[in-house]
């Protein structure tokens, strides 16, 4: 930059590119992740012979409760009023620095695995925080079991990752995009498969789907997650919604470029960027796809046999390892 | 080998023959256990199938074939019809319980690898190094023999630990030789079908099939 130019570009054009491509994935998340919510459910609703509601129902969802009043409970404190903008803002975070679109979000080799996973963290405890905040005993329970669970799968997430990191030798997730890309013999390796079902455990843990909770009742002896949300309403309930279903987005998104990397743009622009949004979209619900089949397909667990669910994804995760380390 | 696609298949059908017999130990559905053997039985046979081809070894393509027929299809056929004529016995009885079970199975597989670390480093190859996911599957195979006490899990048992010997066999060896492995076949052919004729006498005569209780002698 010289002469008049530098006044006019003081922002560096390679960093202006990053920031759009991290602005980018957070709108992809924001709107996908209730499509992707959408589209489970419509799947569900098929496959049980029923219409269902149409793929947009969770937009159309979040846009009605914006416009209601906001209300809180009478003995909340500010706590209630934070959890829902921490469990946003940290999903938010998370998904800037993620490589969905392209292996060169804003501050890329920031973007370490142990970041990611506790950022998504914050947001679970949040939301913990949040559920006990109105002092009543179904928030207290949800929140003690979204815990007791999340204190299980939130490591075999993160061993799940370190599996992958193992083997491109390097914690960076879009270093280890960009490695996977690179070779893509390490597709098919014994430890992929391995750190692949576990972290599909791990994501439907997270995400309270089927086999550990049923997000579509309100039944006392089993929910979890509707549980913390009880009682909130208005614009709280549709951050709290959105945040929920950007942690889905994300989390499909990443297990889609971590195992199949295919289609990740590794260079700026625009017709890149455009593939890498296309193939995140059709990689991101084909996974929603398998998760629906899944619930479909399987009953609730009782809440006492679910540890023994993630277990399984623990130890899946720490064979990967083992193997990865041990096979280099 | 080369690397290539010939080698991704082979270290695919491997990861699979080991997280098919991880999974074991962590289903309880008997029929899951079931369906889990016959994805070994067919990984098995695929990655035979892909050495036959590498290598144009038609007695290995021979074998590929009956390890699909035997271990893929007839031995799990056989096994579902065992479980399906007994309503009353779904689901296994293990006596070390699922997250115990797993984390033991972490170990075996960590074991595995420090145990076969030196034979692989005789011939360092693509396919010795794949040797451990073998060994662990024989060790996880024997772990689901000693810790489950129903008829239907200790037959599944056994069939790890002979999956387990095969991917040993084909991974070092390229496979055992063409008589050796259809002699194999037959003998565990027979001991499934003995099994299903010996669960059908004992539930007849005790009403269960839970081999603890076999304790006393009965006329």
């Amino acid at each position: 930059m010289t002469g008049g130019l530098a006044d006019l570009a003081v922002v560096d054009p390679a960093l202006a590119e990053r920031v759009g491509v991290s602005a980018v994935q957070v709108g992809i998340v924001l709107v996908g992740g209730p499509l992707l919510l959408g589209l489970m459910g419509k799947l569900r609703a098929r496959a049980e012979g029923r219409v269902g509601a149409p793929i947009t129902q969770g937009l159309a969802d979040l846009r009605k409760l914006l416009h209601k009043e906001a209300i809180r409970a009478e003995p909340t404190s500010a706590v209630s009023a934070m959890a829902p903008v921490v469990l946003v803002g940290s999903a938010a975070v998370a998904a800037a620095l993620t490589p969905l679109v392209s292996t060169r979000p804003v501050s890329a080799g920031g973007a370490d695995v142990f970041l990611v996973v506790y950022l998504l963290l914050m947001g679970s405890i949040a939301l913990a925080l949040g559920g006990l905040d109105a002092g009543t005993a179904f928030g207290g329970m949800g929140s003690s079991r979204a815990m007791t669970i999340g204190a299980i799968s939130e490591p075999a997430l993160l061993v799940g990752i370190l599996a992958l990191a193992v083997q491109a030798r390097t914690s960076n997730l879009p270093g280890i995009v960009k490695a996977s890309l690179a070779h893509p013999g390490w597709l098919a390796s014994p430890q992929r498969i391995l750190a692949l079902g576990a972290l599909v455990v791990v994501v439907i843990a997270e995400t309270g789907r089927i086999p550990v909770d049923n997000p579509s009742t309100h039944l006392e002896l089993t929910m979890i997650h509707e549980a913390m949300v009880l009682e909130q309403a208005g614009p709280d309930l549709a951050l709290t919604t959105a945040g929920e279903a950007m942690r889905l987005g994300l989390l499909l998104g990443l297990v889609a470029n971590l195992f199949f990397p295919w289609g990740v743009a590794d260079s700026g622009g625009g017709l890149a960027i455009a593939v890498g949004i296309f193939a995140l979209a059709v990689k991101a619900s084909a996974l929603a796809a398998l998760i629906a089949l899944i619930e479909v397909s399987t009953a609730k667990l009782r809440l006492f046999r679910v540890p023994e669910l993630l277990a399984g994804g623990f130890v899946l995760a720490i064979v990967a390892v083992t193997i990865g380390l041990v096979s280099r | 080998m080369r690397p290539g696609a010939e080698l991704d298949i082979v270290e695919l059908a491997g990861g699979v023959v080991l997280a098919a017999a991880i999974l074991a130990l962590w289903r309880k559905d008997l029929r899951a256990l079931i369906s889990l053997l016959a994805l070994q039985g067919v990984a098995l046979a695929t990655l035979a199938a892909v050495l036959a081809v590498h290598d144009d070894d038609v007695s290995l393509g021979v074998v590929a074939g009956v390890v699909l027929v035997a271990k893929g299809i007839v031995i799990p056929g056989l096994l579902a019809r065992v479980v399906r004529s007994d309503p009353g016995s779904r689901e296994t009885s293990p006596l070390v319980n699922v997250p115990a079970s797993l984390v033991a199975a972490a170990v075996l597989v960590v074991v595995s690898y420090l145990v076969t670390g030196r034979l692989s480093s005789l011939f360092p190859d693509a396919l010795t190094r794949l040797a451990p996911l073998g060994l662990a599957t024989v060790l996880v195979g024997f772990f689901v023999l000693v810790t489950r006490r129903k008829a239907v899990s200790q037959i599944v048992g056994l069939l790890l630990v002979d999956n387990g010997i095969a991917l040993v066999a084909f991974l070092l060896t390229a496979g055992f030789p063409l008589l050796v492995e259809l002699g194999a076949s037959l003998d565990l052919l027979l001991v499934v079908v003995v099994l299903q004729v010996l669960t059908t006498a004992m539930r007849a005569r005790f009403g269960h099939v839970d081999l603890d209780q076999l304790r006393e002698l009965h006329d």
